[in-house]
């Protein structure tokens, strides 16, 4: 089961604020869904490799040549707010 | 040409009408438009498979595909078109370039002048996720058209586009078909580039056509395969995607695993499923029982794998660069409010979900595990592949469910991608077809075949198609 405080951590490290009245459903849904994921634990694995990719791709790489980018307006267009040509965001300790 | 006229044509006879000259392609594309309009229009009266639809037919490039309007599922960015995921996080947002999927497409000479609706992210099985409220079945509006694609599914089904553009992760392609009764290919992974796709799990998600019938799906994915050096997952397509005119399957051996087929499926699809097959044995195919003996675990290694990945990618949501903000007291404030408020419940689910997954401690018993869980479906499909050349199962366990249904039982809607998950995790091409109805409501066939076989799998899906010539004129609208 995963309980109140496990879910205000994970939500921390997601970035992701809980109101108070999201937080319990939320420990159960989790619950009920890791609770399905764990039926993996049934399967021997041992010696069983992970997948990376499962098409294998090589030469994945480009030529490291310099090219253009987005021009710095488009880059800005879609932003919440900018000052100086660049993103602006309240500052890290209010 | 009357509209009912227009719409009984495949996109592949309205491209050979459009170049003989015998239809104007202003008139075909602009029939199409007006309908989107209309249905977006109608709001809650209509399907509301639409998430933006021009105001007016624009120019196309000449090409095969020239004049044909492709409906692009809102995931797929498209330059200074609104492209929002289904998430209130990015209403109104307008990319500075276009997809690679939607560019090549275009290039072929296609036009896209609708966007359609999708659960947001792609996190869903019936597009009831959707920041712009649900798209409706045109078969039943009282049921989902399924998900995450559902705009683009309801949108082909009921004539309001010849063709769509939709993404699949761990069914979202075929689902929808299935539940629509339309036709919905899931490419090889790598064969279509991902560049400007919305990322919600990158070694899943693939792009691919929902088509009225397989030549189209067929004649949408040649034009979209290929390496993009834009994505470096993707692959050059080593063949030529043929128009498939196979008739029959003499030879074609059929694998039907026991564990997509049984426990769980709903009477009524089973039905279709096992009259399919009889069809296909009808036509010269030898149908085998075969196994895939970890197939019933892969849902839990997707809900592991994607959730996980999701997590990562929809890092970027943070009220910086694009999309929606929440101003805050300080940097990790405004970073949380945003994303509260821009996500819908499903994504912050799953965002959770992920976080939990790859957080310090779980790692080795669920990301690990789950990758682990992967290589064992793969292998079993490479096993299988060994002695039958198509796997067949039904689309989805059931047909298509009430609105609302599911909605609060996340583990129930999950269920609704039980066959189509392990095709994902394993990276293999998988074609929904519709198999016929069950008290008036379509149910898929799903065949499946290994990497790069989309020329087979096409054409027993043609063959398929043909002997069971399922008629869905009934949904248009």
């Amino acid at each position: 089961m995963i309980g109140r405080d496990e879910v205000l951590y994970v939500a921390a490290l997601a970035r992701l604020e809980l109101r108070e009245d999201e937080i319990e459903p939320m420990a159960a849904e989790l619950s009920a869904v890791v609770g399905h994921i764990e039926k993996m634990s049934e399967l021997d694995i041992d010696g069983v490799e992970p997948t990376s990719h499962v098409v294998a791709v090589t030469g994945a790489l480009r030529a490291d040549e310099p090219r253009s980018c987005l021009p710095r307006d488009v880059a800005l267009s879609q932003a919440p707010a900018v000052a100086d040509d660049g993103f602006l965001v309240p500052s890290p300790q209010a | 040409m009357s509209d009912g006229a227009l719409i009984a044509l495949t996109a592949e006879a309205a491209a050979a009408r459009i170049a003989d000259g015998s239809l104007p392609a202003a008139e075909y594309a602009e029939a199409y438009r007006a309908r989107a309009a209309a249905d977006r229009a109608a709001a809650d009266d209509g399907l509301n498979c639409f998430t933006w639809v021009a105001d007016s037919v624009g120019d196309h490039r000449a090409g095969p595909l020239a004049g044909v309007p492709v409906a692009v599922k809102d995931l797929f960015c498209t330059a200074g078109v609104p492209s929002q995921a289904g998430s209130r996080l990015l209403e109104g947002y307008l990319p500075p370039y276009t997809a690679t999927a939607v560019r090549r497409l275009e290039d072929a000479g296609a036009t896209s002048h609708a966007k359609t609706n999708q659960d947001e992210f792609a996190m869903g099985s019936s597009t009831e996720n959707s920041a712009f409220g649900p798209s409706r079945n045109p078969w039943d509006r009282e049921r989902v058209p399924g998900g995450s694609s559902g705009g683009s599914a309801a949108a082909v089904a009921a004539g309001l586009a010849p063709w769509a553009l939709g993404t699949d992760t761990g069914g979202s392609i075929r689902q929808p078909a299935a539940l629509c009764g339309i036709v919905g290919l899931k490419p090889t992974y790598g064969s279509v580039s991902r560049y400007g796709m919305i990322a919600f799990a990158s070694s899943l998600d693939q792009a691919g056509p929902l088509t009225r019938n397989v030549r189209d799906a067929a004649l949408m994915l040649r034009h979209m395969v290929g390496r993009d050096e834009c994505d470096a997952t993707s692959l050059d397509y080593p063949l030529e995607i043929r128009l498939p005119a196979r008739e029959d399957l003499a030879g074609v051996r059929i694998g039907v695993p026991a564990e997509l087929t049984a426990d769980g499926i709903e009477a009524g699809v089973l039905a279709r499923f096992s009259e399919a097959l009889a069809l296909a044995e009808g036509l010269g195919a030898t149908i085998e029982q075969v196994t895939l003996p970890t197939a019933p675990h892969g849902l839990a290694a997707y809900y592991v794998l994607a959730p996980a990945e999701c997590s990562s990618n929809l890092a970027r949501f943070d009220g910086v660069r694009y999309g929606h903000r929440v101003e805050g007291a300080d940097l990790t404030e405004m970073y949380t409010r945003t994303r509260h408020d821009g996500f819908g419940r499903e994504v912050r689910r799953r965002v959770m979900l992920g976080t939990y997954a790859l957080s310090s401690g779980y790692y080795d018993a669920f990301y690990d595990r789950a990758q682990r869980v992967r290589t064992l479906i793969a292998e079993d499909f490479a096993r299988v592949f060994a002695s039958v050349d198509i796997v067949a199962t039904p689309t989805t366990p059931t047909v298509a469910f009430r609105l609302g249904e599911k909605t609060a039982d996340p583990l129930a809607m999950y269920l609704s991608d039980y066959c189509t998950v392990p095709m994902s995790l394993a990276g293999i091409p998988a074609i929904s077809i519709p198999a016929g109805l069950v008290d008036g409501l379509p149910a898929g066939l799903q065949l499946a075949a290994p990497a790069f076989k989309e020329n087979e799998l096409l054409d027993a899906a043609r063959a398929l198609e043909l002997a069971l010539a399922f008629d869905g004129s009934a949904a248009y609208v």
